[in-house]
C-alpha cells in the first residue's frame, strides 16, 4: 500500500500562503490528540501579526465584542495593546461567562475547546491585523500558550523562531536602544540555487507502479513441468506471442579488447647429469669359440611341418608373398625412368651419324703392299696398338713355283700404333707365312702364331713393350733429326724380332694352322684332356686347329724333365742361338710337342673334318664357376715345369665341348676329353657328337656371343647362321643367301644383338638381330678389296673402334657410332627373349614335324591295311556280304512302303 | 597337409624365386629348398634381422607389429614374413 503524503488537517481551514509551513512545523509535532483538543481560550488579546500566516495548531481566531472585552479586561488599546497583546484569562471565568450569556458569549463557538482545555488559564492574544481572521485569537493548547508567552511569539517569524524569540527577548530588553525588528518573511525569489538543489534531490519522476501478483495456494510446491520452445522462431510461426526473445550475442564495440601479442619463448632443457663408472680390468685371455649351426633332425622337422600352427602360418603369410612376388614380376619399382629417358632420345637424334667413321688406316709399302692380311689382333693392354699378319696372295701351285723367291722375303707380323700410321712399330719375323696369331691375354708380351707350314711359333716382345706403350711419335722425330744431320734420308729402323720358339716340325700340323687360341687361365688340360685346376692363373696352353684334321693343345711350359742325358745332348748339339732372341722359351724351341692331339674324324663317313675355326666354351676371365685353387701358388717367375698329374685337381665344372667350323662349311660339336675305351684300355678321342653343313663355303668365322656363351655365330659361304649350344635340330637363325660371299664376321663387343660381317667386295655389313633379320642394318663400303678380318675393340669408353683388314694389305680403323655401340636399355633381355622364341619355334616345328610324320605314317598304314583287307576277302565272303547288304535293303524297302501305307501291316510274328 | 605342400610348391615355382626357407622360432630351419650351408646362413642372419626389425617397430608403437619385411639388394630381393612361431623366407630375383 502506498500512502499518500500525509496531510494533517489544520484546525483552521484557512491557509495563508504555501511557503510558510515551516513556522507551524513545530506545532505539528504535537500529538494528534491536540488536534482533537480544541480548547477555546477566552482571551481578548490584541494580536499583532506582522504577516499573514496560517493559523498554527492550537491557535483559534476569536472575535471579541466590546462587551466581552470589558468583562475580561482586555479592551483594545487599554489593557491589551500591540506591544502587549497577551492576556491570560482564567478558565473558570470563561465558563461562568458562557453560563451567563450562553449563546451571546463570544466563546460559544469554542466552548468545547475551552471545556477540554487542560490548564487553568487560557491565553488570548490581540490580533490587530486580523492575522488569523479575527481580532483575537485563542491558544487552545498549553504548548501554544507557552510558546506565545515566552520564547515563541504568535507572529512567529518562521525558521528562526528560537532566535527570533531570543532576539525578541533581547530586543525587548534593549527597547531603549533600538527596536528589534524581526526579519520579515518575504517571498522567496529564486536566485538559481534552487536548480542545483533540485538536481540533487531525488524526486520520483513518475508515480510508483503498484503491482500485485497472486497465485492459487494449492499450486505452491506442485511439481514443475517444463516444455521446450525454440527461442528464435518467430512468434507468428508459433501462433502465439513470442514467449522469449532471442538475444544473440553480438560484438559490442564498446567492449572489444584489443589483444596485444606477446612473444614468449619456452625452452626445455633436459637435465643432464654426468656419471661415470669404473670397471675392473680383468686380464684378457686369448680364447676362441667355434660354433656350428644348429640343425634339427628330419623327423622333428616333419613333425613341426605337420603341426596345426604351421598350417595356419603358411595360410596366413602366403597371400602376402604372392602379392610381393607378383609385384616384382609385374614391374620393377626401382627402375629409374629419368636416366633411361635420355638414352632413348639420343637414338633418334643421331640417325645421320650412324655410319662407321673412317678413323685411320695402316699400310706399309714395303711389307704389306699387295699382301693379304690374314689375321688382326689388338694388343690386350696397350691402347692403340694392334698387330697384323700379312701373307702372300698366292695359290698353292704358285707358292711352289715361287718357293725360292719366297724364302728371301720375310714373313712378318706388323705391329702398328695409332701414333704412327706410316711406319710400323715392331716387326715380328716368323719362319714362314703366318696365318693366324694371338696375343697372350695374361702376358701380352707373348705372341703365339700359326704358320702356313703347320708350325706353331712363339714371340717374346718383352724388351720392346715399353717402347710400344710409351711411343707417341718421338721416335720418328728423333730419327728425322738424325737424318737431317747427315743430309741423307734414313728411314727410321723398325726393330725386327725373331721368333723365340717354334714347334717341332714332325709333331706339328701337316697343313696350315688355321686358328690359334690361348686356353683361359682358370684351367689347364692334362694329357687326357681332362681339365684340371690352373694354379698359376696365367695362360699357359694354346689350342690350335689345322686343315689336316687335327686339333692340338700345346703347353708353353717345359715338359717334365726327360732323361738328363738326352737333354744335355740336345742342348749341346743345338745351334747357337741368334742374337737378341729371348731365351725364355729356349726349352721349347724346335722340340715343342703338343700336349694333346685330337683328330676330327667324320661321324658318318670316313675321313676327317678339316677345321678352320674353333670356339671354346670357356671364356678368358669368366671364372666364377671355378673354385679357387687350393694350396699355395707355385713360383711365378717365368714358366715353371708342367706340374705332375698327382698335384692337380680335376675340375668338374669346366665344359669340355667346343665347336668347330670346317672348310666344307660344316659346324661340328665335339669334346676334347679323351674317352676311355673299356675294351682296350686306351684313351680314345671321342667322335664329334653332332655336325651339320649349313654353309656353302668354308666357315671363316665361328664365334660365341660375348654376352651369351651358348649362342654362336658362324659365317661361311654366302650365308651366316646363329646357333645355340645344345639345340641340335638346327640353327636358330639362318640367313638367306647374300649377293656376295661373306668373308669375315665378328660379334659386337658391347651390343648383344649386333654383329659385323665383311663381304668379298669390301663392304662391311652391320646386322642387328633386334631390328631386322632379313637384311643388314647398315652396309658400308670400306675398301675395294675383299675384307679378310673384322675385329672390334673397345679402346676407351667413348671410342669404340673396329679394325677391318683387306686383301691388299691395308688395315682400316673405323669408329663405331653411338647407336651401334651403345646398347639400348633391356637389350640383353630382348635378345634373350628373341633367342628363346626362336628356339621354341624350332622345337615347335620339330614337334609338328614329328606329329605330322606320325600322322602320315598312320595314314599310310591305314591305307595299306585297307588294301590288305580287300585282297584277303575271298569270293564266298564277298557273296555273303552282298547277301547281307541285300537283306538289309529289303527290310528298309518294306518299312518305307508300310509307312507310305501301300502294304498292310503284317502282324508281328510271335 | 598336402595343401601346405602345394602352397609352398606354388611359391617355389613362381617366376624368379631362387629359394624358400621356413625357420622356427629358435632360428633353426625346418624346411628349405636351398643347400645346407646357404640355408643355415640365411636362417641365422635373417632371423636376427627380423627380430631387430620387429623390436624396432614395437618400440615406436607398442600396439604395432611387423607383418612383412622386404629387403632388396642389387642381385635379389629377400622377403620375410614373421609369425609367433615360424619365419618364412623367400628369395627372388626380380625380373630385370
Amino acid at each position: 500500500m502506498a500512502d499518500d503524503p500525509p496531510r494533517t488537517p489544520t484546525p483552521s481551514g484557512s491557509r495563508k500562503g504555501s511557503g510558510k509551513k515551516a513556522a507551524p512545523a513545530s506545532n505539528k509535532l504535537a500529538p494528534p490528540a491536540a488536534a482533537a483538543q480544541k480548547k477555546s481560550k477566552e482571551s481578548v488579546t490584541k494580536s499583532k501579526s506582522q504577516h499573514d500566516a496560517e493559523p498554527p495548531q492550537g491557535i483559534v481566531p476569536l472575535f471579541m465584542a466590546t462587551k466581552s472585552q470589558e468583562i475580561y479586561e482586555c479592551i483594545c488599546d487599554e489593557h491589551v495593546t500591540e506591544d502587549n497583546p497577551y492576556k491570560l484569562i482564567k478558565k473558570a471565568d470563561i465558563i461562568q461567562d458562557m453560563k451567563m450569556r450562553a449563546a451571546i458569549s463570544d466563546f460559544h463557538p469554542v466552548k468545547q475547546l475551552v471545556l477540554d482545555y487542560p490548564g487553568e488559564e487560557l491565553l488570548i492574544a490581540y490580533d490587530p491585523d486580523f492575522k488569523f481572521g479575527q481580532n483575537f485569537f485563542l491558544c487552545t493548547t498549553e504548548e501554544a500558550k507557552m510558546e506565545h508567552l515566552h520564547p515563541g511569539g504568535a507572529d512567529a517569524e518562521g525558521e528562526d523562531g528560537v532566535v527570533a524569540a531570543g532576539e525578541e527577548g533581547a530586543e525587548e530588553e534593549d527597547n531603549a536602544v533600538y527596536v528589534y525588528k524581526p526579519p520579515e518573511a518575504k517571498e522567496w525569489v529564486t536566485q538559481g540555487s534552487q536548480v542545483e538543489v533540485e538536481d540533487e534531490i531525488v524526486v520520483d519522476t513518475r508515480d510508483k507502479i503498484r503491482f500485485r501478483a497472486s497465485r492459487v495456494r494449492k499450486e505452491f510446491g506442485a511439481p514443475i513441468i517444463f516444455e521446450d520452445r525454440d527461442a528464435d522462431t518467430s512468434a507468428a510461426e508459433q501462433g502465439l506471442a513470442a514467449s522469449c526473445l532471442a538475444c544473440p550475442s553480438y560484438a559490442d564495440t564498446n567492449f572489444t579488447i584489443k589483444k596485444a601479442e606477446l612473444d614468449n619463448a619456452v625452452q626445455a632443457v633436459p637435465e643432464l647429469t654426468d656419471g661415470s663408472s669404473q670397471t675392473d680390468w680383468k686380464h684378457p685371455v686369448t680364447a676362441s669359440v667355434q660354433y656350428e649351426p644348429r640343425i634339427i633332425s628330419e623327423e622333428e622337422a616333419k613333425v613341426a611341418q605337420q603341426s596345426e600352427e604351421f598350417k595356419q602360418f603358411i595360410q596366413a603369410s602366403v597371400p602376402r608373398f604372392e602379392l610381393a612376388l607378383q609385384q616384382n614380376t609385374i614391374m620393377d619399382v626401382f627402375f629409374d625412368d629419368w636416366t633411361v629417358l635420355g638414352e632413348e632420345d639420343t637414338n633418334f637424334g643421331s640417325k645421320s651419324d650412324s655410319h662407321l667413321k673412317e678413323y685411320q688406316s695402316f699400310t706399309d709399302l714395303q711389307y704389306s703392299k699387295d699382301k693379304t692380311v690374314t689375321c688382326v689382333d689388338w694388343h690386350p693392354q696397350i691402347k692403340g696398338v694392334m698387330a697384323v699378319a700379312c701373307c702372300e696372295r698366292l695359290t698353292f701351285d704358285e707358292r711352289i713355283d715361287n718357293a725360292n723367291k719366297l724364302l728371301m722375303s720375310p714373313s712378318l707380323i706388323l705391329i702398328w700404333s695409332f701414333a704412327d700410321p706410316i711406319h710400323p712399330q715392331l716387326l715380328l719375323e716368323g719362319p714362314d707365312d703366318i696365318c693366324c696369331f694371338k696375343f697372350c691375354p695374361t702376358n701380352p708380351n707373348i705372341v703365339a702364331g700359326g704358320c702356313i707350314n703347320g708350325q706353331l711359333v712363339l714371340w717374346d716382345i718383352t724388351e720392346y713393350s715399353e717402347k710400344l706403350s710409351s711411343n707417341r711419335g718421338n721416335n720418328s722425330k728423333a730419327s728425322q733429326k738424325k737424318a737431317a744431320m747427315f743430309g741423307e734420308e734414313i728411314q727410321p729402323e723398325t726393330p725386327t724380332i725373331r721368333y723365340c720358339a717354334v714347334s717341332a716340325i714332325e709333331n706339328s700340323h701337316r697343313n696350315i694352322i688355321s686358328s690359334v687360341d690361348w686356353l683361359p687361365d682358370h684351367y689347364e688340360l692334362n694329357r687326357f684332356g681332362i681339365p684340371v685346376e690352373n694354379r698359376l692363373s696365367e695362360c699357359c696352353q694354346i689350342m690350335t686347329c689345322g686343315t689336316d684334321g687335327h686339333v692340338m693343345v700345346w703347353d708353353i711350359r717345359a715338359p717334365k724333365a726327360p732323361a738328363n742325358t738326352k737333354d744335355q745332348q740336345a742342348e749341346k748339339s743345338a745351334p747357337p742361338r741368334p742374337f737378341g732372341v729371348s731365351q725364355v722359351f729356349k726349352h721349347l724351341d724346335l722340340s715343342w710337342k703338343p700336349l694333346l692331339k685330337l683328330s676330327m674324324a667324320k661321324t658318318d663317313s670316313s675321313g676327317d673334318y678339316s677345321p678352320l675355326k674353333f670356339s671354346l666354351a670357356e671364356k678368358q676371365g669368366a671364372r666364377d664357376h671355378v673354385p679357387q685353387p687350393a694350396g699355395e701358388k707355385p713360383e711365378t717367375t717365368g714358366m715353371s715345369k708342367v706340374p705332375s698329374a698327382k698335384n692337380q685337381r680335376p675340375l668338374e665344372c669346366i665344359a669340355t665341348n667346343y665347336f668347330l667350323g670346317s672348310e666344307d662349311g660344316e659346324v661340328i660339336y665335339a669334346s676334347f676329353k679323351l674317352e676311355k675305351d673299356n675294351e682296350t684300355g686306351k684313351s680314345n678321342v671321342p667322335k664329334p657328337t653332332w655336325a651339320v653343313a649349313p654353309h656353302d663355303g668354308p666357315v671363316n668365322t665361328l664365334q660365341r656371343n660375348p654376352f651369351f656363351s651358348d649362342i654362336l655365330l658362324s659365317v661361311g659361304g654366302w650365308t651366316f647362321a646363329v646357333w645355340k649350344e645344345g639345340v641340335t635340330s638346327g640353327a636358330i637363325l639362318q640367313s638367306a643367301c647374300a649377293p656376295k660371299l661373306y668373308t669375315a664376321g665378328h660379334w659386337s663387343t658391347t651390343r648383344p644383338a649386333v654383329f659385323f660381317l665383311g663381304t668379298k667386295d669390301g663392304n662391311v655389313e652391320v646386322w642387328d638381330l633386334l631390328d631386322r633379320t632379313h637384311e643388314p642394318l647398315l652396309v658400308q663400303n670400306v675398301t675395294a678389296a675383299q675384307v679378310t678380318q673384322i675385329v672390334p675393340w673397345v679402346v676407351s669408353k667413348k671410342q669404340h673402334l673396329v679394325a677391318v683388314s683387306d686383301n691388299v694389305g691395308t688395315l682400316h680403323i673405323l669408329e663405331i657410332p653411338w647407336n651401334l655401340r651403345h646398347p639400348a636399355s633391356g637389350e640383353k633381355q630382348a635378345v634373350e627373349g628373341f633367342f628363346d622364341r626362336e628356339i621354341q619355334r624350332i622345337e615347335y616345328f620339330d614337334k609338328k614335324a614329328v606329329v605330322r610324320a606320325n600322322e602320315r605314317s598312320k595314314e599310310m598304314d591305314k591305307k595299306k591295311a585297307q588294301q590288305a583287307k580287300v585282297e584277303e576277302m575271298t569270293d564266298d565272303a564277298l557273296m555273303e556280304e552282298y547277301k547281307a547288304e541285300y537283306d538289309s535293303y529289303k527290310q528298309l524297302e518294306k518299312k518305307l512302303l508300310q509307312q507310305l501305307g501301300l502294304i498292310e501291316e503284317e502282324k508281328p510274328e510271335i | 597337409m598336402s595343401e601346405v605342400e602345394e602352397t609352398i610348391k606354388r611359391i617355389q615355382s613362381h617366376k624368379g624365386v631362387l629359394g624358400i626357407i621356413v625357420v622356427n622360432s629358435e632360428g633353426i630351419p625346418i624346411r628349405t629348398s636351398l643347400d645346407n650351408s646357404t640355408t643355415v646362413q640365411y636362417a641365422g642372419l635373417i632371423h636376427q634381422l627380423t627380430m631387430k626389425a620387429r623390436s624396432t617397430v614395437r618400440d615406436i608403437d607398442p600396439q604395432n607389429d611387423l607383418t612383412f619385411l622386404r629387403l632388396r639388394s642389387k642381385k635379389h630381393e629377400i622377403m620375410v614374413a614373421p609369425d609367433k612361431e615360424y619365419l618364412l623366407i623367400v628369395i627372388q630375383n626380380p625380373s630385370e
